[in-house]
């Protein structure tokens, strides 16, 4: 009762010096706008970089052969390229089929996939008539296609002889169907085409059509996107010539069962253990997706949090711009707030007044504080070329933020009211 | 309480202030005097008297140096200020001099207020308010603010608000002193109405003595001592304004 009579006093009094009481929300304002927005934009980021990475798979170890770390007095050629250089990688360093079989073997229940990835060339073109589209060339082996979704609209997948004959066969995307062939699927099944890759042309039957997904970091929307021509591993593999080499990345699928931090460590050691102890110069490394998603969430959390607080201590000025004027309101008020008591206020009712009165201040501009801070946030979101995420924990914050902010703020001045002596305040001209 | 009962009784008030140590100066030396119930009571004094002190031990907003005060039975010298709060709200109806109604608060809120305080619910304090203002004549002006009355009508907006939580005295200081004579008179019968109809415990604090001669007894104050009590001559003074 005694609460919305204060809250319509407070009203009252804000709309009686209008431009008084914007100035002293502008702090406020300002200071929830610049939090709500630096939330929105890290929000929207770690959404997109978590999606990113769970497309690559958040149980994926990603593997690879690299330099053995060695102390820098036992290079001699460290000078010119950098500590630890040894040698150049050769073929004996590759990770052999062999190798990857007994692997397999050794862990059958965390293994699930090994997915193995080969380009051919660069980006290249496809062209029939006038009519063309820029495609690039990736081989990617059976369990690749029983990990990943690929949303075939038309034709077929691969078949295992396909893989195994190094057929030389492909999956396109829609868009290059709508390009090259006018969106008729059924008019590109079976045809054979040729990528024209600066001067090398490279030809395959198309067997299937599948949905494209425009990357979520790629900018903005191209008529002629560059879209994977897919084609089985091992074609990748002959078309280079690497038929009987090893290979020097791979990406393991593990099990959901499967510690993924703790089987990296495993896997490198079965690997460095087994067949790279004696390697004067590379090892393999094991990168869980997990642990590289969490310190990159981490990374994300702490630039966030760091500029938040930045924009933190601009709450806290305008904090202090709220007590100022609320200082002033007392001052000016001073007799109402004799004749209050001289009517049977209590000092409670007088502190409840005045810090209600801050409090309304307060949430007034958070609330305005909120709505430009969203606003913000999400224009520079959008300007980023991502969707945006507006945080709801962070509105929630931000308003019983402001709400502490106004109790804290506006207690002082409160109290100094309440502690008024009715006499002198009532004798106050 | 039946009528004529003692309302207010003071006995032996002193009242010094501390104007910095060692200089303590002694505004009212030893006050006695009483109010029964019903009673319309002027304190008369020029300025320097000690009737502003004594107006504000009365009021409960200031407790005396020594001596005691009873004001419808509770001691006022032994109260907390929590306990003196709720005995202004309860007890006491002030007119002041300058009105003192609260800004950019329309006439009902002001009403209202002192019965908010007493935790009045919504609809019996808004009824009783507008019963209020009707009684001092102000039934067309409920909804306008402070600065949209003349001095006479915020003066009897004061009055109802004052008389919002029926209290036992009304005490009024100089009510009628930024007025013009005619809207004096005004305010001045509006008291009267409240003595001789509702039966109204009053005090009238002024300067003036003609003021003091409507009133049933006057009690004249002079450097900080009761120096006499007179009876009022309300009785004449009505006549000779009803011609």
């Amino acid at each position: 009762m005694l609460f919305t009579e204060n809250v319509l006093v407070a009203l009252a009094g804000l709309k009686a010096n209008i431009m008084r009481s914007l100035l002293t929300m502008l702090g406020i304002i300002i200071g929830i706008a610049s939090v709500i927005a630096i939330m929105t934009v890290g929000n929207s980021i770690t959404l997109i970089v978590n999606t990113t990475m769970q497309d690559l798979g958040a149980n994926n170890l990603e593997m690879g052969v690299m330099q053995k770390s060695v102390d820098k007095e036992t290079t001699d050629s460290g000078a010119s390229y950098g500590a630890g250089y040894v040698r150049d990688m050769t073929d004996q360093d590759l990770i052999t089929e062999d190798m990857v079989t007994a692997f397999r073997q050794e862990y059958p229940d965390d293994v699930k996939y090994i997915i193995r990835q080969e380009s051919v060339g660069d980006k290249g073109t496809v062209s029939r008539g006038n009519k063309n589209a820029n495609v690039k060339i990736v081989g990617y082996n059976n369990d690749y296609f029983h990990f990943k979704d690929i949303k075939l609209q038309d034709g077929r997948q691969f078949l295992n002889q396909d893989f195994e004959n190094h057929k030389k066969v492909c999956l396109v995307t829609d868009k290059l169907v709508e390009r090259v062939f006018d969106g008729d699927s059924d008019a590109a099944l079976g045809q054979e085409i040729e990528v024209n890759i600066s001067g090398t042309y490279y030809s395959y039957y198309i067997v299937g059509v599948y949905e494209y997904v425009q990357d979520q970091f790629s900018f903005g929307v191209s008529d002629n996107p560059t879209t994977e021509l897919v084609i089985p591993y091992e074609t990748a593999r002959y078309q280079n010539h690497n038929q009987n080499k090893g290979d020097y990345y791979f990406t393991i699928v593990t099990s959901v069962n499967t510690n993924n931090d703790e089987f990296a460590t495993k896997v490198r050691d079965f690997f460095n253990v087994n067949y790279y102890a004696r390697n004067d110069a590379y090892e393999v490394m094991v990168i869980s997706m997990s642990s590289m998603m969490d310190s990159m969430n981490s990374m994300i959390g702490t630039i966030q949090l760091a500029l938040s607080v930045i924009a933190g201590i601009s709450l806290v000025v305008g904090g202090i711009g709220v007590m100022n004027i609320m200082l002033v309101s007392i001052t000016e008020r001073t007799k109402e707030i004799g004749t209050r008591k001289a009517l049977g206020a209590t000092n409670g009712s007088i502190r409840l007044q005045f810090i209600t009165e801050s409090v309304v201040i307060c949430l007034i501009g958070g609330v305005i504080g909120i709505a430009l801070g969203v606003a913000l946030g999400l224009l520079a979101v959008k300007l980023m070329g991502y969707s945006g995420l507006v945080s709801v924990e962070s509105i929630i914050i931000a308003v019983g933020f402001s709400m502490a902010i106004g109790v804290f703020f506006g207690y002082y001045p409160a109290n100094k009211a309440a502690k008024l002596n009715p006499i002198d305040a009532l004798r106050y001209e | 309480m039946a009528a004529g009962d003692i309302m207010l009784d003071l006995r032996d008030i002193h009242k010094s202030f501390f104007i910095g140590t060692p200089n303590e100066f002694e505004v009212l030396h030893g006050v006695n005097f009483s109010v029964r119930e019903g009673e319309f009571v002027s304190i008369v004094g020029q300025s320097g008297s000690g009737k502003s002190t004594l107006m504000n031990i009365i009021g409960a907003l200031d407790r005396p140096t020594s001596g005691e005060y009873t004001l419808d039975g509770v001691d006022i010298e032994k109260a907390k200020d929590h306990e003196l709060s709720i005995l202004r709200n309860k007890k006491i109806g002030f007119v002041f001099q300058t009105y003192n109604l609260i800004a950019r608060t329309n006439a009902i809120k002001n009403v209202e207020l002192p019965m908010m305080y007493a935790g009045v619910g919504r609809a019996e304090r808004n009824e009783r308010a507008k019963m209020l203002l009707e009684q001092v004549g102000m039934t067309n002006r409920m909804i306008h603010n402070p600065d949209e009355l003349s001095g006479g009508q915020k003066q009897r907006v004061a009055i109802a608000r004052a008389m919002a939580n029926d209290p036992a005295i009304i005490l009024a200081d100089e009510p009628t002193g930024a007025l013009d004579s005619a809207t004096g008179r005004l305010i001045m019968d509006i008291f009267h109405r409240l003595h001789e109809e509702q039966g109204k415990t009053i005090v009238l604090i002024t300067h003036s003595p003609e003021l003091s001669q409507e009133t049933e007894r006057i009690i004249t104050l002079r450097d900080g001592d009761i120096k006499g009590e007179t009876a009022g001559r309300w009785e004449e003074i009505k006549e000779g304004l009803a011609c």
